[in-house]
């Protein structure tokens, strides 16, 4: 797979995302939130990286800012080497949400249109891309459905397809099966991974499950809140080929292990 | 199977109204025939009486019949330019309140798109517009139709407005708010594309808000009616559902008043049906439709 040959030092991948002494502070009426603190990162080409850590530590407001939800208070931070703002306007990423959010007045198809429909893409063109990644989340001849009409799961693969529709190279997930039963989880993340060998897109995902994280990740990043902090970065040891049993092998146990430390250390508990 | 079932609750329910109608007409006639009785100095007997109380010329309360008799003699055995035609009236009244019902439902939108779009036209317009219910419109009307005729507006024209004030503001509040129920996820993802502010609205927030549309514009229909009827009543009684009920008030013709009354209600319904249908019609075929 070219992936493998990429990943070889040779062949040096591009960073995709440099966050540099990131700090994001709210201000409420409780008084300033500490979202993102000190926040060092890189995110190479070809990178799966997890974030994980408890509610509150800033993995969701770190993937808002990349894709320029929010503003951070100091430090730098550059998506394909643009600000976050020149990177959303050239359609650098494709979001997806917890939720599916798709508009109940469009069909599977004209929901997936939406996005190239507000970018100008022609008519043919447009029909093109929306055979094309209905084939690869595989809901081919669910175009013509409404919303209402699929599973849960169904909708979230609807919504990824939508994000993948303009071809950006970077996907960034929060929670995308967050509100999906374990067995329908457990095959969305093996379509995922196949998805993301095949089209070789770098993705940014926000979970807060380990096993999750684990299993998809070549990077998994633990992070810890009050302030919002990264506590560790793992690379994966895991093989790029990765069956559903894998998560019984001692390799991916070890890291597992690892996450739960991090999660631990950096846990108060006050 | 499902509409005689449906039926059944609303016959009964119709039956009961009747039957209640039936023994006040009685009650409340009864002292005329009473009186009538005494003035002659005969004796009627009590069924007689009661016979009597339901065909009354100008009863306290009608009988369902005398109504009946009376929107019948006015409709089908009357031409429809007559002016002692019930159509011919309620023309002159729906006139009024479709042009109101239009005016109002394009002065909604257009106060709604602007409050949701402008915070100054949030805290500047909103109050006003709330402020402006609070009015008794039988104190305004008056003024509203003496004003126009001043600068030479009469007729259609000042009723529908009357017409507009009441309708416009169930659709501002309906559509404020239908324009506003795409969740944060959506606006998110719209702002993820990079669409601008024109693609936003008519891609996300215009289809979102039409369930509300449709139930705001059934409210809008019905207040427009009373308000082209109330618009009616200070002209001198002319021409008009709401003419007729003060016609018959003047000269005591309560057959009329409650003929007049059934005619208006019966518009109102029939308005209301119209739009529920085009709103189920036009939202199946969105695809709101479960």
């Amino acid at each position: 797979m070219s992936q493998a040959a990429d990943a070889t030092p040779a062949a040096a991948p591009r960073s995709v995302i440099e966050a540099r002494d990131l700090c994001l502070t709210f201000a409420t009426n409780d008084g300033p939130v500490h979202a993102l603190s000190d926040v060092d990162l890189t995110i190479r080409q070809g990178d799966f990286v997890s974030f994980i850590g408890p509610s509150g530590c800033g993995k969701t407001t770190f993937l808002r800012v990349i894709a320029d939800l929010e503003r951070p208070t100091s430090g730098t931070i550059t998506v394909n080497g643009m600000t976050p703002e020149e990177a959303r306007r050239a359609r650098a990423y494709g979001y997806v949400f917890q939720a599916a959010a798709l508009y109940p007045w469009r069909t599977i198809a004209g929901n997936i249109r939406l996005p190239i429909e507000i970018m100008g893409f022609s008519k043919p063109e447009q029909e093109k891309r929306i055979d094309r990644v209905l084939r690869l989340v595989e809901l081919d001849g669910f175009g013509k459905k409404y919303p209402w009409q699929l599973s849960g799961g169904m909708q979230q693969r609807a919504s990824i397809a939508r994000a993948l529709a303009f071809d950006a190279d970077l996907l960034l997930m929060d929670e995308p099966f967050g509100a999906l039963d374990e067995i329908v989880r457990d095959h969305l993340n093996e379509q995922l991974l196949k998805l993301w060998r095949t089209t070789g897109k770098t993705i940014g995902f926000v979970t807060h499950s380990i096993p999750e994280a684990v299993y998809l990740s070549t990077r998994i990043v633990v992070m810890s809140p009050r302030p919002g902090r990264i506590v560790d970065v793992i690379e994966s040891p895991l093989p790029l080929e990765r069956p559903l049993d894998i998560r019984e092998s001692p390799e991916f146990l070890a890291v597992a292990h690892r996450v739960r430390e991090g999660l631990r250390a950096g846990h108060s508990y006050d | 199977m499902s509409w005689t079932r449906s039926l059944l609750p609303i016959l009964t329910v119709v039956a009961a109204i009747v039957a209640v109608w039936y023994l006040s007409a009685v009650a409340l006639n009864m002292p005329w025939e009473r009186d009538q009785a005494a003035r002659a100095g005969t004796e009627v007997a009590f069924l007689d009486r009661v016979a009597g109380t339901l065909a009354q010329d100008r009863p306290v309360l009608p009988a369902p019949h005398q109504v009946v008799a009376e929107i019948w003699k006015t409709t089908a055995e009357q031409k429809i330019t007559s002016k002692r035609s019930l159509v011919y009236h309620g023309w002159i009244t729906l006139s009024a309140t479709l042009l109101g019902f239009v005016f109002g439902t394009a002065l909604g939108m257009l106060l709604a798109v602007g409050i949701v779009h402008s915070r100054a036209m949030d805290l500047s317009i909103m109050p006003w517009v709330i402020a402006s219910q609070t009015i008794p419109i039988l104190a305004l009307a008056p003024m509203i139709i003496v004003v126009l005729n001043a600068v030479g507006l009469k007729g259609l024209i000042p009723k529908a407005l009357i017409s507009t004030y009441l309708s416009f503001f169930p659709v501002v509040v309906g559509m404020v708010k239908g324009l506003r129920s795409p969740d944060r996820i959506q606006l998110d993802l719209m702002r993820t594309w990079s669409a601008s502010g024109t693609q936003t609205f008519w891609k996300l927030r215009w289809p979102a808000s039409t369930p509300y549309l449709f139930a705001s514009l059934k409210i809008a229909a019905a207040a427009s009616l009373v308000g082209a009827i109330v618009g009616e009543m200070p002209t001198g009684a002319v021409a008009g559902l709401g003419a007729r009920l003060l016609a018959g008030s003047y000269y005591g013709q309560t057959i009329q008043i409650w003929a007049a009354l059934f005619a208006a209600a019966a518009l109102a319904a029939a308005l209301v049906a119209l739009i529920g249908l085009a709103g189920r019609v036009t939202l199946t075929r969105m695809g709101f439709g479960r």
